[in-house]
């Protein structure tokens, strides 16, 4: 689960992270006693998505005079924008941060992420703040300090001053440094956090730290135990079809082909959408209905499928394991006619109960076509889609 | 020889009275594995599928003599088991719980490099040893004894290449899901290790999927390591960059991730790669000729 950049920066400030002087605002009218509030005479605008590249979108906006600030914040308050990282539809913007403008002397780069080839959390540190840290990792990795903690232990104080060291901090900066990474250690433990960032950590004119940006990532299947994370969470953020699959507990994602796919199992997935391409025809979304599949969530994932906008066609394959084939069948006939599914539609089963699923199948009177054999369905149903 | 598990193989269900410890384990014993018993809190004492059920896997072990355990317990309870499983030091865990915290099984990991056990999932369909012992929720009916290894981080996916090695008529030695989550017990390198030194595997499929860098690392470790044909099919060559595939370990990052580099390194290395999920079996035909 992502969060704001001004959700991140409150979780900094309860661990004593020091961030600029801000304030969140919903409308234009709001600007005004904002700035007056914050004092100073230039001031940030920042549009609060849960995406980066927001400096190349134009959503981040230095602002010398308030009258600026409202015509910045009159632009982007409900607006979409569209970033390097966002889709062609960019995300809503319903919330403003305004700051005020640090006079800052250096950019640094300082995050915690989960290395799944060492399989530690691990702290990434960097001299090139304010740039994508991947392509800096690319371009130039010895300007990257990677320091991994030992699952069964902790980073300690020491460890922090290793770092700062690494980075040439000045040593008056070491104190300030380490009170950083270590809060962004005790968030990252505390909250089942998968990467945490702040990208630039600057150093000011009067040769402070400041967190001058924050993103974190939160594991989902941690989100049980962090009710106060969980309150955190921005729906006009998320993908809608996405989100409502989610609460059936589909795991859903669109494309743009016209095939739709209804498979169980992640791989198998994956692997349907590639044999797709493969014989020449585009998949039209990513859909794994899970283990325990009833005939109300095949019903609401024909449904998902149904509004993808070049759908023309639906195959369905299931390789039974958990789930029983005979039972998927069934969820297939209820939910054609509940859905009134007039698509096209292969279904291709095989493992448990597989032979009385495609009976089943068979038997009724709607016009699905039934094969065993993964191939020819997905030839069948791209030519049936065309 | 198989890996990991035979007929001999004693094996207990923690998790035994819930749905699905229920379920797999009757379709467990229904296969011809001998499970011995199980746990659930609480219910110790009482008898389920007519075995006895008790409230600790350390009474399980002691009074059954298991050497294996399957764990199918929800996400939330998984860590205590995994680590309870651990602290008996039973040889083999297999825990088929989808949705585990990373930073728990990141715990787990390095525990396990200290004990005695070893680890397969947890997400993961189990492990089985054809006609021998079915330590998971696959369908045993797919399977046939013989000689192909199948190490995969898929489920489904798994039975349709353990399917295709069935119908060519090569069958399988042992077949390992090791699951689709970032941090797992067993990886590709310890199921690779396993299988060269196994005389009754004669070639290896390996199945993977985007995310992560376990299918490059696995490339490095077959060139100096590995005498054994491999075969790989590898998922997700049209999967969206920065989007979780359903496992949670299935996403594409800027830097790492991609199904086509995996291929590559594999390729490299002499690794042949089924261009599609269905063409597994004949790809290990074609190289075995």
């Amino acid at each position: 689960m992502h969060i704001h950049e001004y959700q991140a920066k409150k979780l900094f400030n309860h661990k004593h992270i020091q961030t600029p002087k801000g304030i969140l605002i919903y409308s234009v009218t709001q600007a005004n006693d904002a700035c007056k509030t914050l004092g100073g005479s230039i001031w940030v605008i920042k549009a609060q998505i849960h995406a980066g590249g927001r400096g190349k979108g134009g959503g981040i906006i230095l602002c010398s005079s308030i009258e600026e600030v409202k015509n910045a914040c009159g632009k982007l308050l409900n607006s979409r924008l569209i970033t390097p990282q966002t889709d062609a539809k960019g995300l809503p913007v319903s919330q403003i941060l305004i700051e005020i403008w640090e006079n800052i002397t250096n950019e640094l780069y300082l995050g915690l992420l989960i290395d799944r080839k060492t399989k530690k959390i691990t702290v990434l540190a960097s001299t090139k703040g304010g740039m994508d840290i991947e392509k800096v990792a690319r371009k130039t990795p010895n300007k990257i300090i990677k320091f991994g903690i030992n699952p069964l232990g902790h980073l300690s104080v020491q460890d922090c001053t290793f770092i700062a060291k690494k980075l040439d901090l000045h040593f008056k900066l070491t104190k300030q440094f380490n009170n950083i990474l270590l809060g962004l250690y005790e968030i990252f433990t505390q909250k089942d956090v998968n990467l945490i960032e702040i990208n630039p950590l600057v150093i000011t004119k009067e040769n402070n730290l400041l967190a001058l940006d924050g993103k974190i990532d939160f594991d989902d299947n941690a989100l049980y135990r962090h009710k106060d994370i969980i309150a955190l969470r921005d729906i006009s953020q998320e993908d809608e079809k996405e989100r409502l699959a989610n609460t059936y507990q589909l795991n859903y994602i669109s494309l743009n082909g016209t095939i739709g796919c209804m498979v169980n199992g992640a791989g198998l997935a994956m692997a349907t959408m590639d044999l797709i391409e493969h014989f020449g025809g585009s998949p039209a979304n990513f859909l794994d209905v899970g283990g325990g599949t009833t005939a109300d969530r095949v019903a609401k994932a024909f449904e998902l499928i149904q509004t993808e906008k070049n759908i023309k066609g639906i195959l369905v394959n299931i390789f039974g394991g958990i789930v029983h084939c005979d039972l998927i069948a069934q969820g297939i006939l209820q939910a054609i006619e509940k859905v009134r599914l007039t698509l096209p539609i292969v279904v291709r089963l095989e493992g448990t109960n597989a032979t009385n699923g495609l009976k089943l199948l068979d038997k009724a009177k709607v016009d699905i076509h039934t094969e065993s054999d993964l191939n020819k369905a997905t030839i069948k149903i791209i030519k049936l889609a065309k | 020889m198989s890996i990991l598990i035979d007929k001999n193989t004693r094996v207990i269900t923690q998790g035994f009275t819930g749905k699905q410890g229920t379920f797999h384990s009757k379709q467990s014993i229904i296969y011809g594995t001998q499970i011995v018993g199980g746990v659930t809190p609480n219910k110790g004492g009482q008898r389920h599928l007519n075995l006895p059920v008790f409230n600790t896997t350390k009474e399980a072990i002691n009074e059954t003599h298991a050497n294996a355990s399957i764990i199918y317990v929800p996400p939330r309870f998984a860590y205590a088991s995994i680590l309870e499983a651990i602290e008996t030091k039973i040889p083999v865990i297999a825990c088929i719980t989808e949705g585990i915290p990373v930073q728990d099984m990141l715990k787990i990991k390095a525990i396990l490099k200290k004990s005695d056990s070893i680890l397969i999932g947890p997400n993961c369909p189990g492990v089985i040893t054809p006609n021998e012992c079915k330590l998971g929720i696959m369908p045993g009916n797919i399977h046939q004894a013989g000689s192909v290894g199948v190490i995969s981080r898929s489920g489904t996916l798994t039975y349709e290449a353990v399917h295709q090695t069935t119908l060519v008529g090569l069958g399988q030695s042992t077949c390992i899901g090791i699951g689709g989550d970032p941090i797992q017990g067993m990886d590709f390198i310890d199921c690779l290790a396993l299988f060269e030194a196994d005389s009754q595997t004669k070639s290896i499929v390996m199945v993977g999927e985007i995310g992560g860098s376990a299918e490059e690392e696995a490339a490095e470790y077959i060139q100096s390591n590995v005498s054994k044909p491999v075969v790989s099919y590898i998922a997700g060559l049209n999967a969206p960059q920065g989007k979780r595939m359903g496992h949670s370990g299935a996403v594409i990052s800027a830097s790492t991730g991609k199904a086509i580099d995996k291929i590559k390194a594999l390729r490299k290395v002499g690794v042949a790669i089924a261009p599609t999920p269905t063409s597994i079996g004949e790809t290990l035909l074609e190289i075995l000729a």
